[in-house]
């Protein structure tokens, strides 16, 4: 043993201390990092296992966020359409859809005459023969209603009120199926929610199996650790790192994973919109959408390393 | 500096190791613990490091009363004891230096001065051109010295050595002795646990002796 003065870890000052607890994480992080690059098989594994796991339930958000947007962005507002009874005549019926723009929840109104709406049905349906064939107009006029409101409940009210009127027939409002839309989407998002939680347990248990076997390889490690004065945190520190980069890295994968099957789906989806005459583009995940990934990832690693470390480590204590 | 206060220690299932043990070790002295395998050699020492608890009395350390601390204090009271194994317990994925630098590096020291204390600790034990091997590449008297080298880097005041020549030839253990009693000669408290009768006779230190747990002195 050398003799000299030098300060005590206990003396040093605050700015030593924290320059040393920070070389002494970021030195353990690059460590934990390099020792699972070069076993990168096995680390590609379980990257593999937890982006699996982390991108099923995260498709199926995005797919939801899409559909969400599909049915909040259609056409821009609902439509009402009001059917006349045929004993409304065309002035009256003018009448009445100057009268609906009153309504509160009533932002424009269009009166669309039987007449009319047999001469565009027949231009573009093409069937002019078999309307000309009934001899009759079977279709009623109609006043389309742009509300000037997209909650369901103000507009189920409206449409109460005008099934109400004896002039009007029936009431249509394109509301429906936006709601099953919107109930669709609302499963789907408990139905993701219960897939994350169950996924993000299993992420967890995968994590904490990782690091037990790691902690298993390490216990002369751990214990030689101890006897020389490390602290628990200090013992616990580069397996929650490692479960860190474990999370971080299968979220990584996860991103790749979603990447390519938006691409995969993406050709096919836009065709079916196409089809609809709905120009339609598959949004994948946004910057947020990767951070919040990553940052579940690692937040998974973290904590089901500690849960493995707390529960295996005293068992790895030296006796 | 070492202080046994009639301290028991009874393990599960009823097995007493030590009973009513008592004795003093005053700071900058120097003895061994001697007696059979199985008479509590090992638990005595585990009670210093806090790696066991006593079932009864106190057991005083460096003026701390070892009972009272709880398990968050157990590594600091370790810092201040090293301790050297009969198995090295050195760590084989890491070269000479790491494994003296690790009590170093717990502790929070600068590079620079791990660095400094780790070639002072080498130099002394004559490790200094073996500092970038791995300890699979030394003999076993080499890695003895690596042990007791990590076991001294961080100046304690207090060393303990369980069995440190057992796997040594006479030649070697008579140089390992020489080392502790250089390290006592500048105050470390040593005590060493060990069967080799004739090397305690040798050294002419005071002896402790157990039998089946319980305490007594040898003549020297």
């Amino acid at each position: 043993m050398s003799s000299g003065a030098s300060a005590s870890p206990s003396s040093r000052s605050l700015t030593d201390k924290f320059q040393s607890w920070f070389r002494h994480h970021r030195g353990i992080a690059r460590d934990s990092l390099s020792q699972l690059l070069e076993a990168w098989v096995t680390s590609l594994m379980t990257w593999l296992v937890i982006g699996i796991a982390m991108a099923l339930p995260a498709i199926l958000y995005l797919l939801l966020g899409n559909l969400n947007e599909l049915g909040g962005d259609w056409d821009g507002q609902p439509r009402v359409s009001v059917y006349l009874t045929e004993q409304v005549s065309v002035s009256d019926g003018r009448a009445l859809a100057v009268t609906l723009m009153d309504e509160r929840e009533v932002l424009t109104t269009n009166y669309i005459s039987a007449q009319q709406a047999l001469d565009e049905f027949q231009a573009q349906s093409g069937l002019a023969n078999v309307i000309a064939s009934i001899g009759k107009n079977p279709l009623p006029a109609v006043i389309e209603l742009a509300p000037a409101t997209e909650h369901a409940a103000e507009l189920n009210l409206l449409v109460a009120r005008l099934e109400a009127d004896n002039r009007i027939e029936s009431v249509d409002s394109d509301l429906e199926w936006i709601e099953r839309l919107q109930a669709l989407v609302a499963f789907g998002e408990r139905f993701a929610i219960a897939l994350s939680v169950f996924l993000g347990l299993g992420v967890l248990l995968s994590i904490g199996n990782t690091i037990r076997l790691a902690i298993e390889n390490r216990r002369a490690e751990i214990e030689v650790v101890k006897l020389v004065g490390g602290t628990d945190s200090f013992v616990r520190r580069p397996f929650l790192y490692l479960g860190f980069w474990y999370g971080a890295g299968g979220a990584v994968m996860a991103w790749l994973l979603i990447e390519v099957s938006f691409l995969f789906l993406a050709g096919p989806i836009e065709r079916l919109m196409t089809s609809y005459g709905n120009a339609f583009g598959l949004t994948g995940p946004s910057i947020v959408d990767t951070f919040t990934l990553l940052l579940c990832g690692g937040l998974l690693g973290v904590v089901g390393a500690r849960l493995a470390v707390s529960k295996h480590l005293h068992t790895a204590e030296a006796r | 500096m070492i202080r046994f206060d009639q301290v028991s220690k009874r393990y599960e299932g009823g097995k007493e190791a030590l009973s009513r043990v008592n004795f003093e070790m005053p700071s900058g002295e120097m003895a061994f613990l001697t007696g059979h395998s199985g008479a509590g050699k090992s638990t005595l020492m585990k009670l210093i490091i806090v790696m066991e608890r006593a079932s009864q009395g106190q057991v005083i350390v460096n003026g701390t009363n070892l009972n009272r601390i709880s398990a968050k204090q157990v590594p600091y009271i370790r810092r201040n004891v090293g301790v050297v194994f009969q198995n090295h317990q050195l760590l084989f994925d890491r070269t000479v230096f790491d494994n003296v630098a690790l009590p170093l590096t717990i502790a929070g020291y600068q590079p620079r001065e791990v660095g400094r204390r780790v070639r002072a600790a080498l130099g002394k034990l004559g490790l200094s051109n073996k500092e970038k091997q791995y300890p699979v590449a030394l003999s076993g008297g080499e890695q003895q010295r690596v042990g007791i080298a990590r076991a001294v880097v961080n100046r304690p005041t207090i060393l303990l050595a369980d069995e440190p020549t057992g796997n040594l030839d006479p030649e070697l253990s008579r140089e390992t002795m020489n080392l502790f009693d250089q390290f006592n000669q500048v105050g470390v408290t040593i005590l060493i646990a060990t069967h080799d009768l004739d090397l305690v006779a040798r050294m002419g230190k005071r002896e402790l002796i157990l039998r089946q747990g319980r305490l007594s002195e040898g003549e020297s």
